[in-house]
Protein backbone atom coordinates (compact mmCIF):
# COMPACT_ATOMS: atom_id res chain seq x y z
CA UNK A 1 0.00 0.00 0.00
CA UNK A 2 2.67 2.11 1.12
CA UNK A 3 4.73 1.81 -2.19
CA UNK A 4 1.67 2.78 -4.29
CA UNK A 5 0.81 5.65 -2.26
CA UNK A 6 4.80 6.91 -2.82
CA UNK A 7 4.39 5.84 -6.95
CA UNK A 8 1.13 8.23 -6.71
CA UNK A 9 2.93 11.13 -5.34
CA UNK A 10 6.61 10.98 -5.77
CA UNK A 11 6.98 14.13 -3.35
CA UNK A 12 5.52 11.97 -0.41
CA UNK A 13 9.29 9.62 -0.59
CA UNK A 14 10.69 13.41 -0.47
CA UNK A 15 9.39 14.56 2.69
CA UNK A 16 9.47 11.31 4.51
CA UNK A 17 13.07 11.08 3.79
CA UNK A 18 13.27 14.56 5.69
CA UNK A 19 10.96 13.35 8.87
CA UNK A 20 12.46 12.08 11.88
CA UNK A 21 11.01 8.75 14.21
CA UNK A 22 8.62 10.16 16.34
CA UNK A 23 8.36 13.38 15.21
CA UNK A 24 5.20 15.44 15.39
CA UNK A 25 3.78 16.79 12.32
CA UNK A 26 1.17 19.37 11.13
CA UNK A 27 0.14 18.60 7.66
CA UNK A 28 -2.23 21.43 6.03
CA UNK A 29 -4.37 20.73 3.28
CA UNK A 30 -3.94 17.03 4.01
CA UNK A 31 -6.82 15.76 1.48
CA UNK A 32 -7.65 12.51 2.36
CA UNK A 33 -4.99 11.82 4.80
CA UNK A 34 -2.60 9.26 2.58
CA UNK A 35 0.70 11.19 3.79
CA UNK A 36 -0.07 11.29 7.21
CA UNK A 37 -0.77 7.42 7.16
CA UNK A 38 2.02 7.13 5.20
CA UNK A 39 4.32 8.86 7.49
CA UNK A 40 2.62 7.31 10.73
CA UNK A 41 3.09 3.68 9.50
CA UNK A 42 6.80 4.37 8.35
CA UNK A 43 8.12 7.23 10.57
CA UNK A 44 5.83 6.47 13.66
CA UNK A 45 5.12 10.49 13.73
CA UNK A 46 2.48 12.22 15.74
CA UNK A 47 0.30 13.79 12.86
CA UNK A 48 -2.37 15.94 12.51
CA UNK A 49 -3.90 17.10 9.38
CA UNK A 50 -5.69 20.50 8.86
CA UNK A 51 -8.41 19.80 5.79
CA UNK A 52 -11.81 21.84 4.64
CA UNK A 53 -13.43 19.60 2.57
CA UNK A 54 -16.15 17.54 3.73
CA UNK A 55 -15.12 14.03 1.89
CA UNK A 56 -11.70 14.47 2.85
CA UNK A 57 -12.95 14.71 6.39
CA UNK A 58 -14.43 11.24 6.16
CA UNK A 59 -11.95 9.97 4.64
CA UNK A 60 -9.05 10.84 7.18
CA UNK A 61 -11.49 9.58 10.21
CA UNK A 62 -12.08 6.41 8.69
CA UNK A 63 -8.33 5.78 8.09
CA UNK A 64 -7.81 6.75 11.53
CA UNK A 65 -5.93 9.82 10.76
CA UNK A 66 -6.28 12.97 13.12
CA UNK A 67 -7.53 15.42 11.15
CA UNK A 68 -9.21 19.57 12.17
CA UNK A 69 -11.56 21.09 9.87
CA UNK A 70 -10.82 24.55 9.05
CA UNK A 71 -9.88 26.79 6.40
CA UNK A 72 -6.05 28.08 5.63
CA UNK A 73 -6.84 31.05 4.44
CA UNK A 74 -7.90 31.68 7.71
CA UNK A 75 -4.81 31.46 9.42
CA UNK A 76 -3.61 28.93 12.02
CA UNK A 77 -4.50 30.41 14.67
CA UNK A 78 -5.91 27.12 16.35
CA UNK A 79 -2.43 25.95 16.69
CA UNK A 80 0.45 27.19 19.66
CA UNK A 81 3.82 28.84 18.71
CA UNK A 82 6.47 25.87 17.83
CA UNK A 83 4.02 23.00 18.35
CA UNK A 84 4.93 20.83 15.92
CA UNK A 85 8.71 19.43 14.96
CA UNK A 86 7.42 20.12 11.08
CA UNK A 87 4.39 21.79 8.98
CA UNK A 88 4.18 20.83 5.84
CA UNK A 89 1.93 21.62 2.79
CA UNK A 90 1.88 19.38 0.12
CA UNK A 91 0.94 20.37 -3.19
CA UNK A 92 -1.36 22.99 -1.41
CA UNK A 93 0.81 26.50 -1.79
CA UNK A 94 -0.41 27.32 -5.11
CA UNK A 95 -3.74 26.88 -4.00
CA UNK A 96 -4.14 29.58 -1.06
CA UNK A 97 -4.85 32.62 -0.99
CA UNK A 98 -2.68 34.60 1.29
CA UNK A 99 0.51 32.59 0.71
CA UNK A 100 2.59 35.32 2.28
CA UNK A 101 1.32 35.12 5.38
CA UNK A 102 0.95 31.32 5.73
CA UNK A 103 4.17 31.16 4.83
CA UNK A 104 4.74 32.92 8.35
CA UNK A 105 2.49 31.09 10.03
CA UNK A 106 4.24 27.58 9.19
CA UNK A 107 7.31 28.98 10.84
CA UNK A 108 5.51 30.09 13.90
CA UNK A 109 3.85 26.73 14.55
CA UNK A 110 6.68 24.68 13.21
CA UNK A 111 9.68 24.71 14.24
CA UNK A 112 10.46 23.47 10.15
CA UNK A 113 8.61 24.18 7.15
CA UNK A 114 8.22 21.45 4.56
CA UNK A 115 6.57 22.45 1.08
CA UNK A 116 5.64 20.69 -2.14
CA UNK A 117 4.17 22.20 -5.01
CA UNK A 118 4.10 21.77 -9.20
CA UNK A 119 6.83 24.37 -10.68
CA UNK A 120 5.25 26.53 -13.01
CA UNK A 121 8.26 26.86 -14.50
CA UNK A 122 8.60 23.14 -15.85
CA UNK A 123 9.70 23.49 -19.38
CA UNK A 124 6.19 21.79 -20.89
CA UNK A 125 4.23 24.15 -18.75
CA UNK A 126 6.42 26.94 -20.51
CA UNK A 127 5.56 25.50 -23.83
CA UNK A 128 2.16 25.16 -23.31
CA UNK A 129 2.01 29.11 -22.77
CA UNK A 130 4.44 29.36 -25.07
CA UNK A 131 1.90 28.13 -27.53
CA UNK A 132 -0.91 29.81 -26.20
CA UNK A 133 -3.07 28.28 -23.79
CA UNK A 134 -2.69 28.04 -19.93
CA UNK A 135 -0.72 24.61 -18.42
CA UNK A 136 -2.77 21.96 -18.35
CA UNK A 137 -0.65 18.16 -16.95
CA UNK A 138 -0.80 15.33 -14.48
CA UNK A 139 0.77 18.25 -11.61
CA UNK A 140 -1.69 21.08 -12.93
CA UNK A 141 -5.06 18.67 -14.09
CA UNK A 142 -7.34 21.84 -14.10
CA UNK A 143 -8.68 24.31 -16.86
CA UNK A 144 -7.58 27.87 -16.10
CA UNK A 145 -11.83 27.95 -15.25
CA UNK A 146 -11.80 25.83 -12.55
CA UNK A 147 -8.37 25.96 -10.94
CA UNK A 148 -8.10 25.99 -7.13
CA UNK A 149 -4.35 27.10 -7.58
CA UNK A 150 -4.46 30.84 -7.65
CA UNK A 151 -0.52 31.24 -6.44
CA UNK A 152 1.36 29.17 -9.08
CA UNK A 153 5.26 29.81 -9.32
CA UNK A 154 8.41 28.78 -10.02
CA UNK A 155 11.50 27.36 -8.34
CA UNK A 156 13.06 30.54 -8.54
CA UNK A 157 9.95 32.78 -7.64
CA UNK A 158 9.65 30.12 -4.26
CA UNK A 159 13.33 30.98 -3.53
CA UNK A 160 12.66 34.91 -3.83
CA UNK A 161 9.86 34.62 -1.65
CA UNK A 162 11.87 32.59 1.06
CA UNK A 163 15.16 35.08 0.74
CA UNK A 164 12.13 38.23 1.26
CA UNK A 165 10.91 36.55 4.45
CA UNK A 166 14.15 35.61 5.50
CA UNK A 167 13.70 31.77 5.17
CA UNK A 168 16.32 29.52 5.14
CA UNK A 169 15.99 26.56 2.90
CA UNK A 170 17.30 23.33 4.65
CA UNK A 171 17.28 20.93 1.69
CA UNK A 172 15.14 21.03 -1.81
CA UNK A 173 14.30 18.27 -4.22
CA UNK A 174 13.16 18.73 -7.76
CA UNK A 175 11.18 15.60 -9.32
CA UNK A 176 10.24 14.81 -12.81
CA UNK A 177 8.28 11.84 -13.47
CA UNK A 178 9.28 10.14 -10.05
CA UNK A 179 13.29 10.92 -10.89
CA UNK A 180 15.66 13.51 -9.25
CA UNK A 181 16.15 16.43 -11.02
CA UNK A 182 19.91 17.75 -10.55
CA UNK A 183 20.87 19.77 -13.38
CA UNK A 184 18.77 23.04 -14.32
CA UNK A 185 15.87 22.18 -12.07
CA UNK A 186 13.73 24.96 -12.60
CA UNK A 187 13.11 24.31 -16.32
CA UNK A 188 13.35 20.28 -16.02
CA UNK A 189 11.36 20.14 -13.02
CA UNK A 190 7.89 19.08 -12.64
CA UNK A 191 7.77 19.47 -8.63
CA UNK A 192 9.80 20.60 -6.24
CA UNK A 193 9.89 19.96 -2.36
CA UNK A 194 11.49 22.20 0.29
CA UNK A 195 13.06 22.16 3.36
CA UNK A 196 13.12 25.30 5.26
CA UNK A 197 13.07 27.35 8.72
CA UNK A 198 13.50 30.96 9.41
CA UNK A 199 17.09 32.13 9.90
CA UNK A 200 18.54 33.28 12.94
CA UNK B 1 -37.95 0.85 11.89
CA UNK B 2 -35.87 -2.27 10.96
CA UNK B 3 -32.65 -0.73 12.21
CA UNK B 4 -34.21 0.34 15.47
CA UNK B 5 -33.51 -1.24 18.83
CA UNK B 6 -37.34 -2.16 19.29
CA UNK B 7 -38.78 -2.49 22.60
CA UNK B 8 -36.76 -1.73 25.12
CA UNK B 9 -37.03 -1.70 29.21
CA UNK B 10 -35.80 1.27 31.84
CA UNK B 11 -34.20 -0.38 34.35
CA UNK B 12 -33.07 1.05 38.32
CA UNK B 13 -29.92 0.64 39.85
CA UNK B 14 -30.16 1.63 43.82
CA UNK B 15 -27.17 3.12 45.74
CA UNK B 16 -26.75 2.85 49.47
CA UNK B 17 -23.71 4.10 49.57
CA UNK B 18 -23.73 7.87 50.10
CA UNK B 19 -22.29 10.19 47.80
CA UNK B 20 -20.97 13.86 48.09
CA UNK B 21 -21.54 16.65 46.19
CA UNK B 22 -19.61 19.35 45.13
CA UNK B 23 -20.93 21.58 47.03
CA UNK B 24 -20.41 19.61 50.12
CA UNK B 25 -24.01 18.63 50.38
CA UNK B 26 -24.61 14.48 50.39
CA UNK B 27 -27.22 12.11 49.28
CA UNK B 28 -26.90 8.84 51.77
CA UNK B 29 -29.12 6.69 49.27
CA UNK B 30 -30.34 7.50 45.55
CA UNK B 31 -31.31 5.64 42.37
CA UNK B 32 -30.33 5.88 38.72
CA UNK B 33 -32.63 4.38 35.79
CA UNK B 34 -31.08 3.25 32.86
CA UNK B 35 -31.55 1.76 29.76
CA UNK B 36 -29.12 -0.43 27.74
CA UNK B 37 -28.63 -1.60 24.16
CA UNK B 38 -26.47 -4.19 22.11
CA UNK B 39 -24.82 -6.72 24.26
CA UNK B 40 -21.53 -6.31 26.35
CA UNK B 41 -18.57 -8.14 25.11
CA UNK B 42 -17.01 -11.54 26.58
CA UNK B 43 -13.60 -8.72 28.04
CA UNK B 44 -16.71 -5.62 28.94
CA UNK B 45 -14.38 -3.93 26.24
CA UNK B 46 -17.36 -2.17 24.01
CA UNK B 47 -19.65 -0.19 26.32
CA UNK B 48 -20.80 2.89 25.43
CA UNK B 49 -22.01 5.64 27.74
CA UNK B 50 -24.56 8.65 26.26
CA UNK B 51 -24.88 11.88 28.57
CA UNK B 52 -27.90 13.71 28.33
CA UNK B 53 -28.39 17.28 27.87
CA UNK B 54 -30.32 19.63 29.75
CA UNK B 55 -34.09 18.35 28.93
CA UNK B 56 -32.86 14.52 27.83
CA UNK B 57 -32.92 11.48 30.18
CA UNK B 58 -32.25 7.72 29.76
CA UNK B 59 -34.73 6.98 27.18
CA UNK B 60 -32.24 7.26 24.13
CA UNK B 61 -33.29 4.30 21.63
CA UNK B 62 -35.73 2.50 20.78
CA UNK B 63 -39.71 2.26 22.59
CA UNK B 64 -41.51 0.83 25.09
CA UNK B 65 -44.02 -1.78 24.89
CA UNK B 66 -46.77 0.00 26.13
CA UNK B 67 -46.15 3.00 24.55
CA UNK B 68 -44.76 2.78 20.83
CA UNK B 69 -44.64 6.06 20.02
CA UNK B 70 -42.64 6.94 22.97
CA UNK B 71 -38.95 7.13 20.48
CA UNK B 72 -35.83 7.56 22.32
CA UNK B 73 -34.51 11.20 21.95
CA UNK B 74 -31.42 9.85 19.91
CA UNK B 75 -32.59 7.03 18.52
CA UNK B 76 -31.54 8.13 15.12
CA UNK B 77 -28.11 7.68 15.84
CA UNK B 78 -28.40 4.82 17.87
CA UNK B 79 -28.86 1.37 16.96
CA UNK B 80 -28.57 -1.98 14.71
CA UNK B 81 -26.21 -0.63 11.23
CA UNK B 82 -26.73 3.18 12.55
CA UNK B 83 -23.80 5.12 13.94
CA UNK B 84 -23.65 4.59 17.12
CA UNK B 85 -24.07 0.66 16.15
CA UNK B 86 -25.63 -1.41 18.61
CA UNK B 87 -24.75 -4.66 16.51
CA UNK B 88 -21.29 -3.51 17.56
CA UNK B 89 -21.37 -1.81 21.12
CA UNK B 90 -22.90 -2.15 24.69
CA UNK B 91 -24.85 1.22 24.61
CA UNK B 92 -25.82 3.06 28.08
CA UNK B 93 -28.25 6.00 28.37
CA UNK B 94 -28.85 7.18 31.98
CA UNK B 95 -31.01 9.79 34.11
CA UNK B 96 -28.90 12.28 35.66
CA UNK B 97 -29.32 12.60 39.23
CA UNK B 98 -31.34 15.72 39.47
CA UNK B 99 -33.24 14.94 36.63
CA UNK B 100 -37.19 14.31 36.68
CA UNK B 101 -37.60 10.99 34.74
CA UNK B 102 -36.89 7.86 37.42
CA UNK B 103 -33.62 9.05 38.87
CA UNK B 104 -33.47 10.58 42.44
CA UNK B 105 -34.35 14.50 41.70
CA UNK B 106 -36.07 17.10 43.78
CA UNK B 107 -39.65 15.55 42.62
CA UNK B 108 -38.56 12.46 44.58
CA UNK B 109 -39.34 11.76 47.83
CA UNK B 110 -36.72 11.71 50.45
CA UNK B 111 -37.01 8.86 52.52
CA UNK B 112 -35.98 11.33 55.41
CA UNK B 113 -38.87 13.43 55.35
CA UNK B 114 -41.35 11.53 53.50
CA UNK B 115 -41.65 14.29 51.50
CA UNK B 116 -40.14 15.40 47.88
CA UNK B 117 -36.52 16.99 48.31
CA UNK B 118 -38.02 20.36 46.70
CA UNK B 119 -35.49 22.84 47.67
CA UNK B 120 -33.93 20.63 50.00
CA UNK B 121 -32.19 18.88 46.59
CA UNK B 122 -28.45 19.65 46.26
CA UNK B 123 -27.08 21.61 43.35
CA UNK B 124 -25.46 19.26 41.03
CA UNK B 125 -22.40 19.60 39.08
CA UNK B 126 -21.15 17.77 36.39
CA UNK B 127 -18.34 16.77 38.07
CA UNK B 128 -21.38 14.68 40.38
CA UNK B 129 -23.09 13.45 37.60
CA UNK B 130 -19.87 11.65 36.33
CA UNK B 131 -19.33 9.86 39.97
CA UNK B 132 -22.68 8.53 39.84
CA UNK B 133 -22.47 7.29 36.25
CA UNK B 134 -19.41 6.01 37.25
CA UNK B 135 -21.06 4.10 40.34
CA UNK B 136 -23.20 3.20 37.59
CA UNK B 137 -20.55 1.60 35.22
CA UNK B 138 -18.88 -0.29 38.55
CA UNK B 139 -22.46 -1.68 39.07
CA UNK B 140 -22.61 -3.00 35.42
CA UNK B 141 -18.79 -4.24 35.21
CA UNK B 142 -17.81 -1.74 32.99
CA UNK B 143 -14.60 -0.68 34.12
CA UNK B 144 -13.41 0.76 31.13
CA UNK B 145 -15.47 2.67 28.53
CA UNK B 146 -15.08 2.32 24.63
CA UNK B 147 -16.48 5.87 24.71
CA UNK B 148 -18.32 8.46 26.30
CA UNK B 149 -20.82 10.78 23.77
CA UNK B 150 -22.31 13.33 24.88
CA UNK B 151 -23.71 16.61 22.94
CA UNK B 152 -23.76 19.88 24.58
CA UNK B 153 -24.16 19.77 28.57
CA UNK B 154 -23.82 16.12 27.51
CA UNK B 155 -20.30 16.61 25.76
CA UNK B 156 -19.64 18.55 29.44
CA UNK B 157 -20.26 15.41 31.19
CA UNK B 158 -17.67 13.19 28.54
CA UNK B 159 -15.30 15.75 28.89
CA UNK B 160 -15.58 15.49 32.97
CA UNK B 161 -15.08 11.42 32.39
CA UNK B 162 -11.63 12.08 30.46
CA UNK B 163 -10.50 14.30 33.10
CA UNK B 164 -12.14 12.57 36.45
CA UNK B 165 -11.08 8.93 35.20
CA UNK B 166 -8.40 9.38 32.45
CA UNK B 167 -8.36 5.55 32.57
CA UNK B 168 -11.69 4.76 32.14
CA UNK B 169 -12.54 6.27 28.87
CA UNK B 170 -10.37 5.22 25.51
CA UNK B 171 -13.04 7.98 23.34
CA UNK B 172 -14.52 11.08 23.96
CA UNK B 173 -16.83 12.57 21.79
CA UNK B 174 -17.47 15.84 22.38
CA UNK B 175 -20.17 16.96 20.46
CA UNK B 176 -21.98 21.15 20.14
CA UNK B 177 -20.45 21.89 23.06
CA UNK B 178 -17.98 23.93 25.10
CA UNK B 179 -15.11 23.94 27.90
CA UNK B 180 -17.65 26.22 29.90
CA UNK B 181 -20.19 28.58 29.35
CA UNK B 182 -19.76 32.04 27.78
CA UNK B 183 -21.39 34.94 29.39
CA UNK B 184 -24.46 35.58 27.02
CA UNK B 185 -25.18 31.44 28.02
CA UNK B 186 -25.10 32.25 31.66
CA UNK B 187 -27.15 35.02 30.93
CA UNK B 188 -29.66 33.69 29.28
CA UNK B 189 -29.69 30.82 31.54
CA UNK B 190 -30.31 33.38 34.71
CA UNK B 191 -33.23 34.97 32.68
CA UNK B 192 -34.67 31.17 32.24
CA UNK B 193 -34.11 30.45 36.13
CA UNK B 194 -35.26 34.10 37.33
CA UNK B 195 -38.57 33.01 35.26
CA UNK B 196 -39.08 29.97 37.29
CA UNK B 197 -37.78 31.55 40.32
CA UNK B 198 -40.21 34.60 40.07
CA UNK B 199 -43.22 32.23 39.61
CA UNK B 200 -45.82 32.46 42.24
CA UNK B 201 -46.73 29.02 41.64
CA UNK B 202 -42.97 28.32 42.62
CA UNK B 203 -43.17 28.27 46.65
CA UNK B 204 -39.12 28.36 46.82
CA UNK B 205 -39.09 25.09 45.23
CA UNK B 206 -41.82 23.44 47.46
CA UNK B 207 -44.34 23.66 45.05
CA UNK B 208 -45.39 19.96 45.38
CA UNK B 209 -46.84 20.60 49.06
CA UNK B 210 -48.89 23.04 47.68
CA UNK B 211 -50.41 20.82 45.01
CA UNK B 212 -49.27 23.53 42.31
CA UNK B 213 -46.33 23.07 39.31
CA UNK B 214 -44.53 27.10 38.31
CA UNK B 215 -46.13 26.37 34.80
CA UNK B 216 -45.55 30.07 33.71
CA UNK B 217 -42.55 30.08 34.65
CA UNK B 218 -41.36 26.77 33.49
CA UNK B 219 -42.96 27.58 29.91
CA UNK B 220 -41.10 30.90 29.77
CA UNK B 221 -38.14 29.53 30.20
CA UNK B 222 -38.09 26.82 27.85
CA UNK B 223 -39.27 29.58 25.37
CA UNK B 224 -36.04 30.97 25.81
CA UNK B 225 -34.27 28.12 25.70
CA UNK B 226 -35.79 27.21 22.74
CA UNK B 227 -34.96 30.37 20.57
CA UNK B 228 -31.39 30.23 21.67
CA UNK B 229 -31.19 26.77 20.47
CA UNK B 230 -32.75 27.33 16.86
CA UNK B 231 -30.54 29.73 14.45
CA UNK B 232 -32.27 33.25 13.11
CA UNK B 233 -32.04 31.64 9.59
CA UNK B 234 -33.59 27.92 10.70
CA UNK B 235 -36.51 30.00 12.46
CA UNK B 236 -37.31 32.46 9.41
CA UNK B 237 -36.69 29.43 7.38
CA UNK B 238 -39.45 27.45 9.69
CA UNK B 239 -41.85 30.74 9.98
CA UNK B 240 -40.73 33.29 8.36
CA UNK B 241 -43.29 36.17 9.02
CA UNK B 242 -46.47 34.48 8.56
CA UNK B 243 -49.63 34.96 10.01
CA UNK B 244 -52.03 32.28 11.38
CA UNK B 245 -55.03 34.32 9.73
CA UNK B 246 -53.40 36.39 7.71
CA UNK B 247 -53.95 39.48 9.18
CA UNK B 248 -53.04 41.91 12.32
CA UNK B 249 -55.57 42.44 15.01
CA UNK B 250 -54.05 44.61 17.07
CA UNK B 251 -53.84 42.12 20.08
CA UNK B 252 -51.66 40.27 22.58
CA UNK B 253 -53.24 36.58 21.58
CA UNK B 254 -51.10 34.33 19.54
CA UNK B 255 -50.86 36.18 15.67
CA UNK B 256 -47.57 35.13 13.83
CA UNK B 257 -46.92 31.76 13.54
CA UNK B 258 -43.36 31.42 15.91
CA UNK B 259 -45.52 32.88 18.09
CA UNK B 260 -47.75 29.76 17.91
CA UNK B 261 -44.68 27.38 18.23
CA UNK B 262 -43.06 28.90 20.89
CA UNK B 263 -46.28 28.78 23.18
CA UNK B 264 -47.15 24.90 22.25
CA UNK B 265 -43.53 24.33 23.06
CA UNK B 266 -43.23 25.49 26.18
CA UNK B 267 -46.55 24.15 27.05
CA UNK B 268 -45.64 20.67 26.09
CA UNK B 269 -42.42 21.20 28.17
CA UNK B 270 -43.93 22.60 31.30
CA UNK B 271 -46.55 19.61 31.04
CA UNK B 272 -44.14 17.08 31.76
CA UNK B 273 -40.86 19.13 32.96
CA UNK B 274 -40.14 19.34 36.70
CA UNK B 275 -39.15 22.93 37.44
CA UNK B 276 -36.05 22.14 40.21
CA UNK B 277 -34.94 19.65 37.50
CA UNK B 278 -34.57 22.89 35.42
CA UNK B 279 -32.90 25.24 37.27
CA UNK B 280 -30.57 22.16 38.60
CA UNK B 281 -29.48 21.53 34.96
CA UNK B 282 -28.75 25.14 33.84
CA UNK B 283 -26.41 25.76 36.94
CA UNK B 284 -24.62 22.74 36.32
CA UNK B 285 -24.58 24.34 32.51
CA UNK B 286 -22.87 27.80 34.22
CA UNK B 287 -20.55 25.86 36.82
CA UNK B 288 -18.93 23.78 34.73
CA UNK B 289 -15.51 24.95 33.83
CA UNK B 290 -12.77 22.86 34.29
CA UNK B 291 -9.77 25.91 33.60
CA UNK B 292 -11.51 27.59 36.73
CA UNK B 293 -8.09 25.40 39.19
CA UNK B 294 -5.42 26.17 36.36
CA UNK B 295 -5.88 29.67 35.99
CA UNK B 296 -8.26 29.82 33.09
CA UNK B 297 -5.52 27.67 30.92
CA UNK B 298 -7.31 25.10 29.23
CA UNK B 299 -4.03 23.04 28.03
CA UNK B 300 -2.95 22.85 31.51
CA UNK B 301 -6.72 21.90 32.94
CA UNK B 302 -6.80 18.94 29.89
CA UNK B 303 -3.01 17.75 30.83
CA UNK B 304 -5.05 14.84 32.42
CA UNK B 305 -6.54 13.76 30.27
CA UNK B 306 -5.58 10.18 28.08
CA UNK B 307 -8.69 9.91 25.79
CA UNK B 308 -8.79 10.16 21.89
CA UNK B 309 -11.69 12.81 21.35
CA UNK B 310 -13.69 13.21 18.72
CA UNK B 311 -14.90 17.41 18.85
CA UNK B 312 -17.70 18.08 16.52
CA UNK B 313 -19.71 21.49 15.77
CA UNK B 314 -22.36 22.90 13.90
CA UNK B 315 -21.82 25.86 11.57
CA UNK B 316 -25.33 27.79 13.03
CA UNK B 317 -24.74 26.93 16.41
CA UNK B 318 -24.24 30.31 18.67
CA UNK B 319 -24.84 28.69 21.48
CA UNK B 320 -22.02 26.41 21.70
CA UNK B 321 -20.10 28.13 18.61
CA UNK B 322 -17.33 26.49 16.38
CA UNK B 323 -15.07 28.62 18.05
CA UNK B 324 -15.67 26.65 21.65
CA UNK B 325 -15.34 23.70 19.90
CA UNK B 326 -11.46 25.08 18.37
CA UNK B 327 -10.91 25.64 21.89
CA UNK B 328 -11.12 21.99 23.07
CA UNK B 329 -9.15 21.23 20.02
CA UNK B 330 -6.56 23.79 20.98
CA UNK B 331 -6.09 22.39 24.05
CA UNK B 332 -5.92 18.73 23.20
CA UNK B 333 -3.11 19.52 20.03
CA UNK B 334 -1.01 21.14 23.53
CA UNK B 335 -1.42 17.82 25.36
CA UNK B 336 -0.68 16.25 21.94
CA UNK B 337 -4.00 13.99 22.34
CA UNK B 338 -5.38 12.49 19.44
CA UNK B 339 -8.22 14.09 18.19
CA UNK B 340 -10.00 14.92 15.00
CA UNK B 341 -12.51 18.06 14.29
CA UNK B 342 -15.50 18.23 12.31
CA UNK B 343 -17.21 21.23 11.74
CA UNK B 344 -20.82 20.59 10.11
CA UNK B 345 -22.56 22.87 7.77
CA UNK B 346 -26.18 23.04 9.55
CA UNK B 347 -28.91 26.08 9.68
CA UNK B 348 -30.63 24.35 12.80
CA UNK B 349 -28.59 26.23 15.57
CA UNK B 350 -27.99 24.00 18.64
CA UNK B 351 -30.33 21.89 18.23
CA UNK B 352 -28.52 20.65 14.57
CA UNK B 353 -26.77 17.92 17.18
CA UNK B 354 -30.04 15.89 17.14
CA UNK B 355 -30.85 16.23 13.61
CA UNK B 356 -29.86 13.25 11.36
CA UNK B 357 -27.00 15.39 8.86
CA UNK B 358 -25.31 12.99 6.33
CA UNK B 359 -21.81 14.64 6.86
CA UNK B 360 -22.66 14.45 10.90
CA UNK B 361 -23.42 11.16 10.91
CA UNK B 362 -20.89 9.71 8.94
CA UNK B 363 -18.43 11.92 10.75
CA UNK B 364 -19.74 9.88 13.94
CA UNK B 365 -20.16 6.40 12.43
CA UNK B 366 -16.56 6.24 10.41
CA UNK B 367 -15.14 7.21 13.92
CA UNK B 368 -16.82 5.16 15.86
CA UNK B 369 -15.91 1.97 13.34
CA UNK B 370 -12.31 2.24 14.27
CA UNK B 371 -13.48 2.36 17.53
CA UNK B 372 -15.63 -0.23 16.97
CA UNK B 373 -12.10 -2.45 15.45
CA UNK B 374 -10.09 -2.02 19.13
CA UNK B 375 -12.77 -3.52 20.80
CA UNK B 376 -13.07 -6.65 18.34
Amino acid sequence: MNISIVQARPDFAAIAAWIPQGATVLDLGCGDGALLDYLKNTRQVRGYGVEIDDQNILRCIERGVNVIQGNLDEGLSGFENSAFDFVILSQTLQATRHTEALMKEILRVGREGIVSFPNFGYWKNRMQVLLGNMPVSRELPYQWYDTPNVHLCTLDDFENLCAHQNIRILGRHVITAGKDVQVMPNLRGSVAVYRFKRAD
Amino acid sequence: MSNSVGIVTAQRATFDTPLQFKSGAVLPRYDLVYETYGTLNADRSNAILICHALSGHHHVAGTYADDTKNVGWWDNMIGPGKPIDTDKFFVIGLNNLGGCHGSTGPSSIDPATGKPYGSSFPIVTVDDWVQAQARLADRLGITQFAAVIGGSLGGMQAMQWSLTYPERVRHVLAIATAPNLTTENIAFNDVARNAILTDPDFHGGDFYQHGVVPTRGLRLARMLGHITYLSDDAMAGKFGRGLRSGEYKFGYDIEFEVESYLRYQGDKFAAYFDANTYLLMTKALDYFDPARHTEHNLAHAFAPIKANYLVVSFSSDWRFSPDRSRELVKALLHNRRNVSYAEIQSRHGHDSFLMQDEQYFAVMRNYLNNVAKETA
